[in-house]
């Protein structure tokens, strides 16, 4: 991609009409977005933005390297297409590709208006910055101005480590309330902090950094957190912390652009997040409006085939796999189906009897309201758990399986419902990763890291988690530890700078080494 | 492509070929992306490097599926529960299969490639058998366009320009790619084809050059598989020794120590003898080397492809890729074969980018 004219949608004029058209269906069915601007591009263009995460540039880091290649491989051998992409910001930016048919334009336009409703009024989009374009390319500048200083090898090994524990974070921090977040835009706070951060000169939020270089006023506030860091008491933090990357922000011997960098991995992580968690129902949203407005308003009878055709495409359940499009759409479905007969409510949950409820229908019509009010207040796991019915899984045929220990092979566990809810909440929780916590930064009183792993049934894959010790103690600069469950007994898990080692943890062996294994 | 992913990607590439020094190097997993097309998979090899970070591990995992079945039955291959269950984490963003068939991919590389003396064989007798083609022609009514289609002769048409590279795909279509649906019939000869690969695999070969033998080879099974009612393949690599080895082997052994190419020779001549006599195949063999071989074996090589194997074969095919160590003379030995023997073809395949044009030598209309 040589330039893309972002503030300038090149859309040609046959494409510049049906924008207006389906944007104007849109809004009548009640959706409400942010200006959307579309940048028609080509295959190879969009294979690039797709592996920036849908951003136009990144800071350099071969792992975007290694996206692009999967997507163009994949594009040239003509195993997949990406069809759309769209990212949240004010104002969204969504790309269409150049070569697809018409019909297959409109179809992404109208599933792209779903998404920015999405984004715009979801309550888990609420704080993320809308102005991420801009903030990405910032992150870009700051990042390639410490690889000129510091050399190319010295930042990508450092953002390599980072990137090892971009998933440390804790998702509901930012629901409840942001923390001395040393990143976060000066909110007012009450806690003291203000008065520890240098002035800083007025400026437009992505500007920021351009105007107050961040080195330097972290320089300034280093200062005065290690004059604070005297009166450290011996036990710190006051309650296990999710954010790891926090933590390790405000109390790791950092260099002041590592700190930046570990800042700039923890920034982008608050901002996908969201997305991870609402995959199942920001797909269905969007999947129902381009479904609805599609054939309610747009198609011409013409294109009734190719939009069947690709519709399908995108909603088939190949494999055995869970379709978040399937999903989510069906889901929506049914909710907005049953608020319109009125099948919910004490009196609905509370009838037995089966044919009565087969033929329910008050005629409430409160089925698109509904809907509107889920897409605002719930995300994947919410959704789920509030709306998965035993009927909805007998129809969609789900079914629960799990890991067999003698066996080593996974197997279909159940078709219960209890069971399938059970297993699918799990798999949306916490990424469907291990929650990790730090609870002590000055463990056995020598500034020793102490982690724990909240085990809850499924063990950690041992040897990588080794590995990511070792990055955290290259972080941390101390000996860190990591208490977790294998083979069903609490173990702890250490690496001191140069010998992996695990004990017993429990009993009379809770001493280092004595009833350790030493691995290299 | 843009300068900024183009420096990412070279990054990436660097490291998984080891000419960088990172700690990710046991994360690097040289894995194959497949996909299934009809009966037949694709692969293309996709190197990758895992990050390490806290994941769940087998032991009590489990998740969700869609379809039929008994409980205590058997999935077919692991699923959720190996770590990445938001598959597809793309803000907003999806992939949608194109639904191309294997013939179809061959089809892209297009009407100037043509087998060369295929010839029926076989102990059928030759039958003609009507395949269904999914026909296409350049008019119609526009509710019969056909994107996929549209699409692959802007490719047919920039492979046949020069404008189409297989790495640096980039494709868009002009009015004239236009295509609409419509059906047809056509023969199929019915004729039996073996394929030998040979590959140097000494310490000399590099990953990259292996990769580039790997697309190659992918793209020459592919177009013959077209032609064939039945293709069986034979691999063989070798250093100073040869070894028959399975498709995976094939791409991903890695062997030190020198080269004795007639070692490979002698080894597909005996193949092609016990088990693919040429009065019943039509036989191509290829064989990918750097060049590099030891200096008293090259005209015992040339001795067994004049008497022994060249008279067996439809085709025999060289290509050489770039020595980054040695002399890759080899290539004139056999270059020297080609005035006398018709079926010989020798390119050099420098970089990726030599992939198209050497795969258009070796398969050449009208050779
Ligand atoms: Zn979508």
């Amino acid at each position: 991609m040589t330039q893309l004219g972002f503030y300038n949608t090149n859309l040609p004029p046959h494409l510049r009409i049906l924008k207006d058209e389906i944007e104007g269906y849109a809004r009548d069915y009640g959706l409400d977005f942010f200006e959307t601007i579309f940048e028609v591009v080509d295959a190879d263009d969009l294979n690039e933005i797709a592996a920036y995460g849908g951003f136009p540039t990144r800071y350099p880091h071969w792992s975007f390297g290694m996206q692009y290649e999967e997507l163009s491989k994949s594009y040239s051998y003509g195993l997949s297409k990406i069809y759309e992409m769209v990212i949240n910001n004010d104002p969204c930016y969504a790309y269409l590709m150049r070569c697809n048919h018409t019909v297959d334009q409109k179809l992404v336009m109208a599933h792209v208006y779903g998404h920015c409703d999405f984004f715009k009024n979801n309550a888990y989009f609420g704080h993320t910055t809308r102005k991420m374009m801009d903030e990405i390319a910032n992150h870009g500048n700051r990042l390639r101005r410490y690889v000129e200083r510091f050399g190319e090898d010295e930042v990508e090994g450092f953002l390599d480590k980072c990137m090892s524990i971009d998933d440390l974070i804790d998702i509901h921090s930012v629901a409840i309330k942001r923390r001395d977040d040393p990143h976060a835009a000066p909110p007012k706070t009450d806690d003291g902090e203000e008065d520890e951060k240098p002035v800083r000169f007025k400026t437009k939020d992505y500007l920021t950094d351009f105007m107050n270089p961040p080195d330097q006023l972290r320089a300034v506030e280093d200062e005065k957190r290690k004059a604070k860091a005297q009166q450290t008491p011996p036990h710190f933090p006051e309650r296990p912390e999710k954010d790891v990357l926090l933590f390790l922000i405000e109390h790791a011997p950092l260099k002041n652009w590592q700190k930046d960098v570990l800042s700039i991995v923890r920034d982008e992580a608050y901002y996908f997040y969201p997305q991870a968690q609402t995959k199942i129902i920001n797909e269905g949203w969007a999947s129902f409006w381009h479904s609805t407005i599609m054939t309610q308003k747009v198609l011409q009878p013409s294109e009734v085939i190719d939009y069947a055709d690709h519709h399908s495409g995108t909603m088939a359940t190949s494999s055995k796999r869970l379709n978040p499009y399937k999903v989510g759409i069906e889901l929506l479905r049914d909710v907005e189906r049953r608020w319109n007969m009125g099948q919910f409510g004490a009196e609905w949950e509370n009838c037995d009897d089966l044919d009565k409820k087969r033929s329910w229908n008050t005629n409430v019509g409160l089925g698109r309201q509904k809907i509107f009010e889920v897409r605002k207040i719930h995300n994947d796991i919410t959704f789920i758990d509030t709306f998965l019915t035993p009927e909805f899984c007998v129809e969609n045929k789900l079914f629960a399986f799990n890991y067999q220990d003698q066996t080593k092979n996974y197997v279909i566990e159940s078709r219960e419902f209890e069971k399938v809810k059970q297993r699918l909440l799990f798999s949306l929780t916490n990424f469907g990763k291990p929650w990790i916590y730090v609870l002590n930064g000055n463990h056995a009183n020598r500034g020793e890291l102490l982690l724990r792993h909240g085990y809850n049934g499924v063990e950690l894959k041992v040897p990588e988690a080794r590995d990511v010790l070792t990055n955290i103690q290259f972080i941390w600069g101390r000996p860190v530890h990591l208490e977790t469950v294998i083979d069903d007994k609490p173990i702890l898990l250490s690496f001191d700078g140069s010998d992996h080692t695990h004990q017993t943890i429990g009993g009379d062996h809770d001493t280092r080494g004595k009833s350790g294994t030493k691995t290299k | 492509m843009g300068q900024k992913i183009e420096q990412d990607l070279q990054r990436f590439r660097k490291i998984v070929r080891g000419k960088i020094k990172s700690n990710l190097s046991k994360y690097i997993s040289r894995g194959e992306m497949i996909g299934k097309k009809g009966n037949d998979l694709v692969s293309i090899p996709m190197p990758s490097i895992n990050t390490p970070q806290f994941r769940y591990g087998s032991k009590g995992s489990g998740g969700v599926g869609v379809g039929e079945g008994q409980p205590g039955q058997p999935l077919t291959k692991p699923q959720d529960g190996e770590g990445d269950p938001q598959a597809g984490d793309q803000p907003g963003g999806h992939i949608l299969e194109v639904d191309l068939t294997m013939e179809e991919l061959a089809d892209i590389l297009g009407e100037e490639l043509a087998l060369p003396r295929i010839e029926p064989k076989g102990k059928k007798n030759v039958v003609t058998e009507k395949d269904k083609y999914s026909s296409i022609r350049n008019v119609g009514p526009e509710s019969l366009r056909h994107f996929k289609r549209t699409y692959k002769k802007a490719l047919k048409r920039q492979i046949s320009t020069g404008t189409y590279s297989p790495t640096n795909p980039l494709v868009v279509p002009i009015r004239e790619d236009k295509q609409y649906r419509s059906w047809k019939e056509v023969p199929k000869p019915d004729a039996v084809a073996c394929v030998v690969y040979m590959m140097d695999v000494s310490g000399s070969m590099t990953d990259e050059q292996k990769e580039i033998v790997r697309i190659e080879a992918f793209w020459i099974d592919t177009w013959i598989k077209k032609h064939y009612q039945g293709v069986d393949t034979v691999y063989i690599v070798h250093d100073a020794v040869a070894h028959e080895v399975d498709e995976h082997t094939f791409y991903h052994t890695r062997e030190s120590g020198g080269t004795k190419i007639s070692a490979a020779y002698e080894m597909a001549n005996k193949i092609i003898d016990a088990r693919f006599p040429p009065t019943e195949w039509n036989v191509y063999a290829f064989h990918f080397s750097d060049g590099d071989n030891w200096g008293d074996d090259n005209a015992k090589c040339q001795e067994i492809l004049k008497t022994q194997l060249l008279p067996k074969l439809n085709l025999f095919g060289y290509g050489q890729v770039e020595s980054p160590y040695g002399s890759g003379e080899f290539f004139e030995h056999v270059n020297e074969l080609t005035d006398d023997h018709e079926n010989v073809v020798v390119t050099k395949v420098p970089d990726r980018e030599a992939i198209l044009a050497s795969i258009k030598e070796f398969l050449k209309t009208g050779r």
